[in-house]
C-alpha cells in the first residue's frame, strides 16, 4: 500500500493507491474441497480478505423435503454429508421420532450407534487424510483410502450402498445387521488401532507437516463460540463439548468414552482431535457391539415400520400396512423441533416443522460447515496463502451439506 | 364446624421444577410475548424490534448464557398476517440449555439483524433473505448466498413453485450457457392424500370413531 500525498495548497484530500489484487481460489482447486469459491484479496501473498462463494452445489433439498412423505425425505440426508451420510439420517430420524413420540428397541438403538461411530471413523479418515494431501503428504491419503473401502463394506453389508445408505430411519434402521457382520466389525476394531499408530507415524511429529499447521488459523475458545463452532474445530479451542455426552440420544448414555479437548485452537490440534476421537470411536464400537442384544430393530407399530415380505405373504393386514406406507406414509402430528446430533463434523441439526400431515411443512439442515466456511475469512486474515488450504482443510467442509 | 376447623390447609401447591422457573425467568425478558414447552423444548415469541436485546440478554445474562447461535431459518406460512417466521435457536454450552426465540415479519417489514452479538447469524441471515426475502436491518453484508448469479425470487416461500422457472443448458452453437423457461416434459404430480378414504389419520368429523360409549 503506497500514499500519494498531494501537493501543497491542494484541498485536504488524500488519494491512496491499494496495492492488493484478488485471486480466485476454486471452484476447481483440488484443495477446495468441493466447489468452494474463494476470493481471496491479496497483498503480496499475505490474505487480507477470504470471500466465499457457496451455493455452486445448492439443490433445493430443503425446498424438495417439503415435496416428499417423511420416508421419502430420508435419502436426501445422505446426500448432504455424502462423507458422514449416517449421522444425518440420525438426525432426521431422532427428529421425527421426536414428534412422532415414539421409541426406538434397545437394539435399534445400539446399531444406530455402532453405525454412527463408524461413519465418524470413516468421515475422520478422509477428513485426515485429505487435509493431509492439502498441504503436500500424499501417503496418509493412500493409507487411508484403503482402511475406509473396509468401513464402506460394513455400510454395504448392512443397508446394502457404500455410501447413500438410507439405514437409519424414523422408527429405527431399515433391517437388522447380515449374520457374521458384528464378528467382522470386531475383528477391524482390533486392527485399527495399529492403523492410526502408523497414520500418527507418518503426521504427528512429522517436522514439515508440524510447520505447516502449528499455530495456523487460531482460534480461541471465545471466538469459536461466537461463531458457532461445534465438534472438533470448538474441542480444539478447549471447550469441552459433545452432544453424545451432553445431551445423549439413543444409547450414548450408556457407553464409556473420553472426549479429547485441545488447547491453543490451531489447525494441529484440530488434526488432533480427530485422531484422538478416532481411537474413541473404537472403543465405543467395541462396546456396542458387546452390548448388543437380539430383539427388534425398529419400532412394532405398523403405522409407521413396514412388516417383512415373510408377514406380507400371509397377511393381508400386513399388505395393506406395506402399501399404505410407502405410498401415502405416516401423518406427523403438528409441532415444531430443533434436534441435533453430534455428527462427526459438529453438530448437525434439523429444525423440522410438522403440519399434521404427511409431508414434512418445514425442514431446515443446520450444516455444521456453514458456521465453519463463514469464519474462514476471520481465520485466514493475515496469514500466507498456502495456509488457506491447510485452515479449509483442518475446518473439515463439504459442499454437500453446506450448499444443501 | 368443629369438623371444619380441624381440616388440614390445603397441601402447598408443588415446587416449581427448575424448567418451569427457567422459563419464567425468560418471561421477564424484554420483549417477550410468550414461552411455551414442547417436546421438551423452550419456545420464547418475542416482540421482532426488541430482539436485538433480547438477544444481548440472553447471551450475557449469567442465568441464560446463550453464548451460541447455532442456527437461524425462515418459515413461511402465507396465510398468516405476517407471513414469516424468523427462528433462532440458541444453544448454552455452560448450561446445557436450549432455546428457540421465534419473532414473525412480512415481506416489507425488516427484522433487526443479531449479527453484532453473535456474528455467526451473517450467513444465516444472507440465506433467509435469499431464500424467503426476509429483509434484516443493520445487514451490512445482505447478498444472496446459496442460489445462482442472478436469480430472482425466493425459492423456499410457499407459493414458489418447486420446478422453478427458469431451466439453463450449454447450447453448442452459442458456446455459452443459456437460461430458458423451464419446459416439463410431464406434468407435475401432487396426490392428495387428505381424501376421506385414506385411514392413517384422523379427519375432521371422524372423532366419534374413538368414543368408546360400551365402557360407559
Amino acid at each position: 500500500m503506497s500514499e500519494v500525498i498531494a501537493p501543497i495548497g491542494a484541498p485536504a484530500t488524500r488519494q491512496v493507491e491499494i496495492d492488493s489484487h484478488s485471486i480466485n481460489f476454486g471452484p476447481q482447486h483440488p484443495a477446495a474441497h468441493g466447489v468452494l469459491r474463494l476470493i481471496l484479496e491479496l497483498d503480496g501473498e499475505i490474505v487480507e480478505r477470504a470471500d466465499p462463494h457457496i451455493g455452486l452445489l445448492h439443490r433445493g433439498t430443503e425446498k424438495l423435503i417439503e415435496f416428499k412423505t417423511y420416508m421419502q425425505a430420508v435419502p436426501y440426508f445422505d446426500r448432504l454429508d455424502y462423507v458422514s451420510p449416517m449421522c444425518e439420517e440420525h438426525a432426521f430420524a431422532l427428529a421425527v421420532e421426536k414428534l412422532l413420540g415414539i421409541t426406538v428397541p434397545d437394539r435399534g438403538q445400539w446399531i444406530r450407534v455402532l453405525f454412527s461411530e463408524i461413519t465418524r471413523v470413516l468421515n475422520h479418515l478422509l477428513n485426515l487424510t485429505t487435509y493431509a494431501l492439502d498441504v503436500g503428504a500424499i501417503t496418509p491419503a493412500l493409507w487411508g483410502f484403503e482402511e475406509r473401502e473396509k468401513l464402506m463394506e460394513f455400510h454395504e453389508a448392512a443397508s446394502g450402498a457404500r455410501l447413500h445408505a438410507n439405514y437409519f430411519r424414523p422408527g429405527g434402521v431399515a433391517k437388522d445387521l447380515p449374520a457374521g457382520l458384528t464378528d467382522r466389525i470386531a475383528a477391524w476394531a482390533e486392527t485399527f488401532p495399529k492403523f492410526i499408530d502408523d497414520l500418527e507415524g507418518l503426521l504427528t511429529h512429522n517436522r514439515i507437516w508440524k510447520q505447516r499447521t502449528v499455530d495456523i488459523g487460531v482460534f480461541s475458545a471465545e471466538q469459536a463460540l461466537a461463531w458457532g463452532f461445534s465438534g472438533p474445530p470448538l474441542r480444539a479451542s478447549g471447550v469441552p463439548w459433545d452432544l453424545r455426552r451432553s445431551q445423549p440420544y439413543d444409547k450414548y448414555a450408556e457407553v464409556d468414552f473420553q472426549i479429547p479437548v485441545g488447547r491453543n485452537g490451531d489447525c494441529y490440534d484440530r488434526y488432533l482431535m480427530r485422531i484422538y476421537e478416532a481411537r474413541e470411536s473404537v472403543k465405543i464400537i467395541k462396546q456396542a457391539l458387546a452390548k448388543m442384544k437380539p430383539g427388534p430393530v425398529k419400532v412394532q407399530d405398523r403405522k409407521f415400520s413396514p412388516p417383512t415380505r415373510g408377514e406380507m405373504k400371509r397377511s393381508m393386514e400386513a399388505l395393506i400396512h406395506h402399501f399404505k406406507l410407502y405410498t401415502e406414509g405416516y401423518h406427523v402430528p403438528e409441532g415444531a423441533t430443533y434436534t441435533a446430533v453430534e455428527s462427526p463434523k459438529g453438530e448437525f441439526g434439523v429444525y423440522l416443522v410438522a403440519d399434521g400431515t404427511n409431508k414434512p411443512y418445514r425442514c431446515k439442515i443446520r450444516s455444521t460447515g456453514f458456521a465453519f466456511l463463514q469464519a474462514v475469512d476471520v481465520m485466514a486474515k493475515r496469514h500466507m496463502l498456502a495456509d488457506v488450504c491447510a485452515i479449509i482443510g483442518s475446518l473439515d467442509v463439504v459442499f454437500g451439506e453446506i450448499d444443501r | 364446624m368443629a369438623e371444619e376447623a380441624q381440616t388440614e390447609a390445603p397441601p402447598p401447591l408443588p415446587e416449581p421444577t427448575a424448567a418451569e422457573l427457567f422459563a419464567a425467568a425468560v418471561a421477564t425478558l424484554p420483549g417477550v410475548t410468550g414461552t411455551r414447552w414442547q417436546h421438551g423444548e423452550l419456545t420464547v415469541d418475542a416482540q421482532r424490534d426488541s430482539i436485538v436485546a433480547l438477544s444481548a440478554a440472553l447471551r450475557d445474562d449469567k442465568r441464560f448464557a446463550f453464548a451460541q447461535l447455532m442456527d437461524l431459518c425462515g418459515v413461511d406460512w402465507p396465510e398468516r398476517a405476517e407471513r414469516f417466521e424468523v427462528v433462532y435457536n440458541l444453544l448454552s454450552v455452560s448450561l446445557n440449555q436450549r432455546i428457540r426465540v421465534v419473532v414473525t415479519a412480512d415481506e416489507v417489514t425488516p427484522v433487526p439483524s443479531v449479527h453484532g452479538i453473535w456474528p455467526v447469524a451473517t450467513w444465516w441471515e444472507r440465506e433467509a433473505w435469499d431464500l424467503f426475502g426476509i429483509i434484516f436491518s443493520g445487514q451490512p453484508d445482505l447478498r444472496r448466498i446459496l442460489t445462482d448469479y442472478g436469480f430472482e425470487g425466493h425459492p423456499l416461500r410457499k407459493d414458489f413453485p418447486l420446478t422453478g422457472y427458469v431451466e439453463l443448458r450449454y447450447d453448442e452453437d452459442r458456446k455459452a450457457v443459456v437460461y430458458e423457461p423451464v419446459k416439463l416434459t410431464q406434468d407435475f404430480r401432487s396426490f392428495d392424500f387428505l381424501s376421506p378414504w385414506e385411514a392413517l389419520t384422523t379427519l375432521p368429523g371422524d372423532e366419534k370413531v374413538f368414543t368408546d360409549r360400551a365402557k360407559g
